[in-house]
């Protein structure tokens, strides 16, 4: 590993999280606020818009403000939490995963499979399977140079394929044996809030000491910032990438198997179009797709953010399921915005 | 210093890897799976079945041409296969006033989507994955919306002949999108605005310093994508003589954007080849009609396909690299 000390990179040097995150791009036209305070508002923006959404649904519907309504939403949440965790990794790197979905439903298949022989091959299998596509994800992006975007996509395809595969084309459902460990691990509750959900947050926390405590850490933000740069600096630019799409291969694998816990089976055709609700959730947390500035809190709340809008529009009885895509997307639309105009991130060149 | 090294552009890297994308292997690619067929594969080279496979990756190819467009401005469009579902879904609210209302009002809104689209990347500014992502989730419910949430069936006559007519044996679907790709190909080749679209797709920022309209242009590429990816929906309605809002044009954005890469346009943009997007259309319906007429299983047709796509990027990288 490097040493830390040669990176004058900004997001990991200040205590306070990449602060910056809006100053490290020139911010074009007038009404720039000062960088400091700027990158404050950017990262309260989510859960200032989160806590008055929740505010205000809590006095509408009165089931929306019940501890057990929080709880199922986090339950709901976590496995996409964890999905878009290793995703923040990957697109800090300036890179994409589109085949986290399929990595999921495979995790999951794999997982309520192996679970027959105890909660230990339960884990290791669907991780070894899921973190073997992840690294080969990272291998073809970092050691072979081809474009994220197609390899992952080539990746959710043949994860597709895998899991056909597994399940005979969909036939055979995998169950997990009734109260096996592994299913406590799904369906187990702390303070009445699902085992997933303290996973999660656990895993949420290392990450972001991994990201802003360590040297990977700074290397992410650098080879997102510029490669170029990180590569001049003695970085190792191949060997980062290709542990962050390890890493994402492996969150959403372990997503999977948690998954398939709380379901007690391993469900052929969850995971899909899963890969946009992550990169969702990360854009709503403030990380630039271009890659090099972000935090993974900020996806924390992105994914809080969209679930509570979900759960908001099922208590609305009245309104037609239909309409729950049209609000999502509606609601994304209006959150760039007001990331984009509040909060000017962005070059536009 | 608390700026991090962010002066050079965070793709500076990346562009020569997507540059690297194969120049003739696709169509090389298709000549040796033909090639294949032709030897291994019973009733394949015979006028039906070629008309079959021809009339499945019709819709496939129009939306792949308005796919090229926006990846040539260094773009990408994720909302095409709700726009087909929202074409389709409103078609037969109109086909009661005739064929031609219900088509242009199908069409406009595939304009509309361009328009909210091309706004958002090329007024607000933000980036066409976002932008796209918006309506991406967004259009498929309101053309569930729209549709009430149903199937519905087709009875137009009209609507019907031009899914299953043909003109001296071609099918009017196939016709339309040949015509459309030649219509691209002028348009990219031989107007100005294809010129100023492959300059903004090149560089945007000296495209904008050299006095070019980039927000016209911009804005105009996703309208068309959106028309492009309207038609399909209105042709592959048609064919199927049912709309069906939840499943039409699924997975399409993948299908669309792997046919434009696989045919060489880098995704980085500054360039769009449109003969490459038709050949890496057909290239990917072929290799999936191959396999199942070899009764592989849809899985092994998966990975197969994943396979092909990333061998295909691979040994034309290393092509360009010599």
């Amino acid at each position: 590993m490097k040493k830390p000390v040669l990176l004058p990179s900004a997001p990991a040097v200040v205590p306070a999280g990449p602060a910056p995150a809006a100053t490290t791009r020139p911010a074009p036209g007038p009404g720039a606020l000062p960088g400091r305070l700027l990158g404050r508002l950017q990262r309260q923006a989510v859960p200032a818009v989160l806590a008055l959404l929740v505010l205000v649904s809590s006095v509408l519907f009165p089931s929306f403000g019940t501890l057990d309504n929080a709880r199922g939403i986090t339950v709901q949440t976590s496995f996409l939490a964890i999905v878009a965790l290793g995703m923040t990794l990957v697109i800090l790197t300036g890179g994409i995963d589109l085949s986290v979905g399929s990595v999921f439903a495979l995790g999951g298949v794999l997982a309520a499979w192996a679970s027959q022989w105890g909660v230990v091959p339960a884990l290791l299998l669907p991780l070894a399977v899921c973190g073997t596509i992840g690294a080969i994800n990272g291998l073809l992006v970092a050691r072979a140079g081809m474009a994220p975007f197609i390899v992952t996509l080539a990746t959710l395809l043949a994860a597709r394929g895998l899991l056909l595969a597994v399940t005979h084309e969909g036939a055979t459902t995998y169950l997990v044996p009734r109260g096996s460990a592994f299913a406590e691990l799904g369906q187990g509750t702390v303070w009445g809030f699902g085992h997933p959900v303290l996973i999660a947050l656990a895993l949420f926390g290392l990450g972001g000491v991994l990201l802003q405590r360590t040297p990977f850490g700074q290397s992410v933000f650098a080879i997102g910032g510029s490669s170029d740069a990180a590569t001049l600096m003695g970085l190792s630019v191949a060997r980062t990438r290709v542990l962050v799409y390890l890493l994402s291969g492996l969150l959403a694998g372990l997503a999977g198997a948690l998954n398939a816990a709380r379901l007690s089976s391993g469900v052929t055709i969850v995971g899909v179009g899963m890969e946009l609700d992550a990169i969702a959730a990360v854009v709503i947390g403030g990380t630039l797709l271009t890659g090099g500035a972000g935090t993974v809190g900020g996806t924390l709340w992105g994914v809080l953010l969209l679930a509570v809008i979900q759960n908001l529009i099922n208590q609305i009885g009245s309104l037609n399921s239909s309409y729950q895509s049209v609000v999502s997307g509606g609601f994304l639309i209006v959150v760039v915005l007001a990331q984009r105009y509040l909060f000017r991130s962005r070059p536009t060149p | 210093m608390t700026q991090p090294a962010l002066a050079g552009r965070p793709a500076a890297l990346r562009l020569p890897d997507a540059a690297r994308l194969q120049k003739y292997g696709v169509y090389l690619a298709v000549a040796v799976l033909l090639l294949f067929n032709a030897l291994f594969t019973e009733h394949f080279l015979t006028v039906d079945n070629l008309r079959t496979q021809l009339v499945q990756v019709a819709p496939v190819v129009i939306v792949a041409l308005g796919m090229a467009l926006v990846i040539g401005t260094e773009g990408v469009d994720l909302s095409v296969g709700s726009t087909m579902a929202l074409a389709g879904a409103l078609l037969p609210l109109y086909l009661g006033y005739g064929l031609l209302p219900a088509l242009l009002i199908a069409l406009l809104a595939g304009v509309a989507v361009g328009l909210v689209n091309g706004t958002l990347v090329s007024v607000v500014g933000l980036q066409p994955i976002v932008a796209t992502l918006a309506l991406f989730v967004g259009g498929r419910g309101l053309a569930l919306v729209v549709a009430d949430g149903q199937l519905k069936q087709i009875a137009n006559p009209d609507l019907l002949a031009l899914g299953a007519d043909s003109l001296l044996g071609v099918p009017w679907t196939v016709l339309i999108a040949a015509a459309l790709a030649l219509l691209v190909a002028g348009l990219v080749h031989r107007t100005t605005f294809g010129r100023r679209l492959v300059a903004i797709g090149g560089n945007r920022t000296a495209a904008a310093l050299a006095g070019l309209p980039v927000r016209r242009v911009l804005t105009g590429v996703y309208v068309l994508c959106g028309v492009f990816a309207a038609l399909a929906g209105v042709l592959a309605t048609a064919r199927l003589t049912a709309s069906d809002p939840s499943a039409l044009g699924t997975l399409m954005e993948l299908s669309a954007i792997t046919a434009v890469v696989v045919g060489g346009t880098p995704l980085t943009g500054g360039s769009v080849r449109v003969l490459g997007t038709v050949t890496g259309a057909l290239l990917m319906q072929l290799l999936r009609a191959t396999l199942v007429k070899h009764d592989l299983p849809d899985s092994t047709a998966q990975i197969a396909q994943a396979a092909i796509i990333l061998a295909a990027v691979y040994a034309a990288r290393e092509r360009r690299s010599r």
